[in-house]
């Protein structure tokens, strides 16, 4: 197997590890207006406090996936880098100030204790976290079906030519299939009532996502898939129904790392329908990105590769750790007073 | 503005609000670590109290920072394709050992330490900050050899049959001898941009001194912020120095645009503190001039002469030609004479402002002594804010100093935009990020003050971890 064959395999990777991380965060994100509403104003305002920081620690580290995922696409296939972040331009604008105020609002939401700053917040965390996984989701999707592109492996089209109903669906399934992640992940993390909430949401927002996922891996695998998509498909597909069977049990663990595992196995069948092109144009076969011509040297492939080998076990080890650290479930009691600057604490006034 | 300006609008405006906020990063990460390690150490509650306060201080910032870079990231491929397409196989190695190196151990690390009260042995928990702040010190060491390409392209050859600029040594790459001198001068004035942030904080506090008996503990701070300012300064201005000779050697036409030198000068150049010209830029009509530093500035000597806009521009155009694609507007290889001489002046103006701060309040507190009097608010608010704006004056001298190139010497700036990026598109990103950016300002600051308002929480014994158990509350949470 060639350098840029091995790279095209890590991309997926990189996808793979910010969607199962980021996925959860984004689906926790979403969830502030159902699972975050309590029987009053203080209840409501305690769950949010309590999903905020069931991801507090650790948002941050799965963002950093997609910077990876970037830099290392610019690395080691600059025209895929180059054709796709200006192509789709506008999309990845917003995606970028959705994740802006998503990662403001977790940053700034506790450090006023005033109701407005946090709705004002709440607000961003929800539409930031709702935006990306969407329009992930329509983009990625869009580039396994084929998008314009010329001889000069520019993007032809605009805005409205990813918004077809195969993208949208796309997205939905990204939308429906991390709020499902991020319901287990809070009903591993946390304790009470707001446990069992999640625990019954999943199951609905996931038979929801196996639904969609069906329908759009069919229409991308009918006319475009091998062998070894239809694997990943079935895999997905089991995965997901085994997480749903898992949460109904009550085995939390396990109905996590099956949409771990369906994430997972989505993002494979996605890159089995790209190979091996890298972009597919719907212009003319002869204009797609493909694999070969999209990549850097060997040189640098090679540079690259030993990099990966050699800093991605550390990332994962250190990222496993803070995860281990805070294992802890979080339950409403276990909150501390509220931070605010106004609250001068006594004695030094 | 059509849509190639207005894109270097774009990353002009995003960049430098990017680094008004990087260098805070760095410096006050290796400040924080340094009282929490002190904390480890002595068990002194100062340490305590100051780590957590410098380091609310600290995240409130690193937020901004952050959310700013993911912009960065995607910036090359969103609005410079032709750019990235063309050294893509140099220039995206060092991002994506930036992201893999640095970014990982940055984000993974703050989130250990923010929420790690509690949660982690103290020793343990002290060293999460400083590998915060070696994260970042990685991530400036691989985006400045990035920067580094563009201003002196080496460890590369270009391929005729791919049209593009193909990378032959990575660790060319990574010991550019620009790359050698920039890294130390970023580094050292991020740490003047942290001292004199933690400097202006804590003697605006020990002024108020409410309670009373916080003057000795704002008083540790504030000399520990001068300190690191003070000698964070001397490394600024000797890297400084050594960058001036290899910027002479590699770029001798922005070595001549800071000084707006036309013509060649004789040995002993003088440099020219102030100048009042023609409104073109091309005619002095007053100067008050310093002899020979100029001289010794560019070339290490006071014997040799520099050489002017004129004769350098005469061999540019006879080395590369008069590509119509090069010509910036006077229709030469010659960044805008006005921009590159100004922000060189503002910068170091801007530095020695600093540096005279920080030595004014090591001054007045030695001894137990409160800087007292109205002009210290000067100091207050001006120390933590003029290295910040230097950061800023020396970027826009460096990269406006290396036009019409985008890569020196191997392509132009005009020659780097998207080609399927319609003006109307960079219009829209280009207001939506002015007005978030200017809201996300707004916040900040109000959010930042308030919290030094507040000053330092009084001290109170953490818990370890082996003192919590499952019904104790939790010692952080947002």
């Amino acid at each position: 197997m060639d350098l840029a064959v091995i790279w095209f395999l890590l991309i997926a990777v990189l996808w793979t590890g910010y969607f199962v991380l980021e996925g959860f965060d984004f689906g926790v994100g979403m969830l502030f207006p159902i699972l975050g509403k309590g029987r009053d104003a203080d209840d409501t305002e305690k769950r949010r406090r309590v999903l905020l920081n069931t991801i507090g620690p650790v948002w941050d580290g799965n963002e950093v996936w997609v910077l990876t995922a970037g830099g290392a696409t610019f690395a080691a296939f600059p025209h895929w880098y180059a054709t796709l972040f200006s192509g789709f331009y506008l999309p990845l604008l917003l995606i970028l100030v959705a994740l802006i105020v998503r990662n403001m609002g977790f940053d700034y939401r506790g450090k006023r204790d005033n109701a407005a700053w946090k709705a004002n917040w709440d607000k961003a965390i929800i539409i930031g976290s709702f935006l990306p996984a969407l329009l992930w989701g329509v983009a990625l999707t869009n580039i396994v079906r084929g998008v314009p592109i010329d001889q000069n492996m520019e993007y032809t089209g605009n805005l409205v030519t990813l918004l077809n109903p195969i993208g949208l669906l796309g997205g939905l399934v990204f939308v429906a299939l991390f709020l499902t992640h991020g319901a287990y992940f809070v009903a591993l993390k946390t304790d009470g009532p707001i446990r069992a909430d999640a625990r019954a949401l999943a199951t609905k927002t996931g038979l929801v996502a196996a639904g969609l996922a069906v329908i759009l891996l069919l229409v991308l695998g009918i006319s475009k898939g091998s062998v070894w998509s239809w694997l990943t498909t079935a895999i997905a597909a089991v995965a997901l129904l085994f997480s749903i069977w898992a949460n109904t049990k009550s085995n939390e663990g396990q109905a996590f790392a099956g949409t771990a595992v369906t994430i997972g196995a989505a993002v494979a069948t996605y890159f089995f329908l790209l190979y091996p092109n890298v972009m597919p144009s719907s212009t003319d076969d002869a204009f797609s990105l493909t694999i070969h011509n999209a990549s850097s040297t060997d040189y640098t492939l090679k540079i690259m590769t030993i990099a990966a080998l050699v800093f991605t076990p550390i990332v994962l080890a250190y990222q496993a750790w803070t995860y281990w650290v805070f294992r802890k479930r979080i339950r409403v009691e276990h909150l501390p007073a509220a931070q605010d600057p106004g609250h001068v604490p006594v004695g030094t006034r | 503005m059509d849509a190639l300006d207005l894109a270097r609008w774009q990353f002009a405006i995003t960049t430098v609000y990017h680094f008004l906020f990087v260098p805070i990063t760095i410096g006050m990460s290796a400040i924080v670590a340094y009282f929490h390690i002190q904390w480890v150490r002595t068990h002194n509650p100062d340490y305590l109290r100051l780590t957590k306060f410098f380091g609310k201080l600290f995240t409130i910032n690193f937020a901004l920072g952050l959310v700013t870079g993911i912009v960065q990231e995607f910036q090359f491929g969103m609005n410079w394709s032709d750019y990235s397409r063309f050294v893509g196989d140099i220039f995206g190695a060092p991002l994506a050992f930036e992201a893999l190196l640095a970014f990982f151990l940055e984000s993974t690390f703050l989130g250990l330490w923010i929420f790690g009260w509690g949660k982690l042995p103290e020793k343990l928990h002290a060293l999460t900050m400083l590998a915060v702040h070696i994260g970042t010190v990685l991530s400036a060491y691989f985006i400045l050899a990035a920067n580094s390409f563009m201003q002196n392209p080496v460890g590369y050859k270009y391929n005729p049959t791919t049209g593009r600029a193909e990378m032959t040594d990575f660790l060319a790459v990574l010991t550019n001898k620009v790359q050698l001198v920039t890294f130390p001068h970023v580094i050292t004035s991020a740490y003047m941009v942290g001292g004199a942030m933690v400097m202006g904080v804590s003697v605006w506090l020990m002024r108020r001194s409410r309670p009373a008996a916080d003057n000795s503990l704002y008083r540790r701070s504030a000399r520990v912020g001068a300190i690191v300012t003070l000698i964070a300064s001397l490394g600024v201005i000797f890297s400084g120095d050594l960058q001036g000779k290899i910027m002479t050697e590699v770029q001798p036409m922005k070595m001549a645009a800071a000084e707006a030198l036309y013509e060649t000068s004789d040995t002993c150049a003088p440099f020219s503190v102030f100048t009042i010209g023609t409104p073109d830029g091309t005619k002095e009509k007053f100067s008050i001039k310093v002899p020979c530093v100029l001289g010794f500035m560019a070339t290490g000597s006071l014997d040799k002469p520099v050489e002017g806009i004129n004769p350098l521009r005469e061999q540019l155009i006879a080395k590369y030609g008069s590509d119509s694609s090069a010509l910036v507007k006077d229709a030469t290889y010659t960044p805008y004479i006005p921009v590159t001489y100004w922000s060189f002046r503002f910068m170091m103006g801007l530095g020695f402002v600093t540096m005279a701060a920080a030595a004014a309040v090591l001054w007045s507190t030695r001894k137990g002594g409160t800087p007292r009097g109205k002009w210290w608010s000067l100091v207050i608010f001006g120390a933590p804010l003029a290295p910040v704006f230097a950061n800023s004056f020396g970027w826009i001298f460096t990269e406006m100093g290396r036009q019409p190139w985008l890569v020196n010497g191997l392509m132009t700036t005009a020659t780097g935009v998207s080609p399927s990026v319609s003006s109307a598109e960079v219009w829209i990103s280009m207001i939506v990020y002015t007005l978030l950016y200017a809201a996300l300002a707004v916040v900040e600051i109000k959010l930042y003050t308030d919290y030094i308002k507040k000053g330092a929480d009084p001290f109170e014994q953490p818990k370890s971890p082996d003192q919590m158990t499952d019904d104790t509350e939790l010692q952080f949470a947002y």
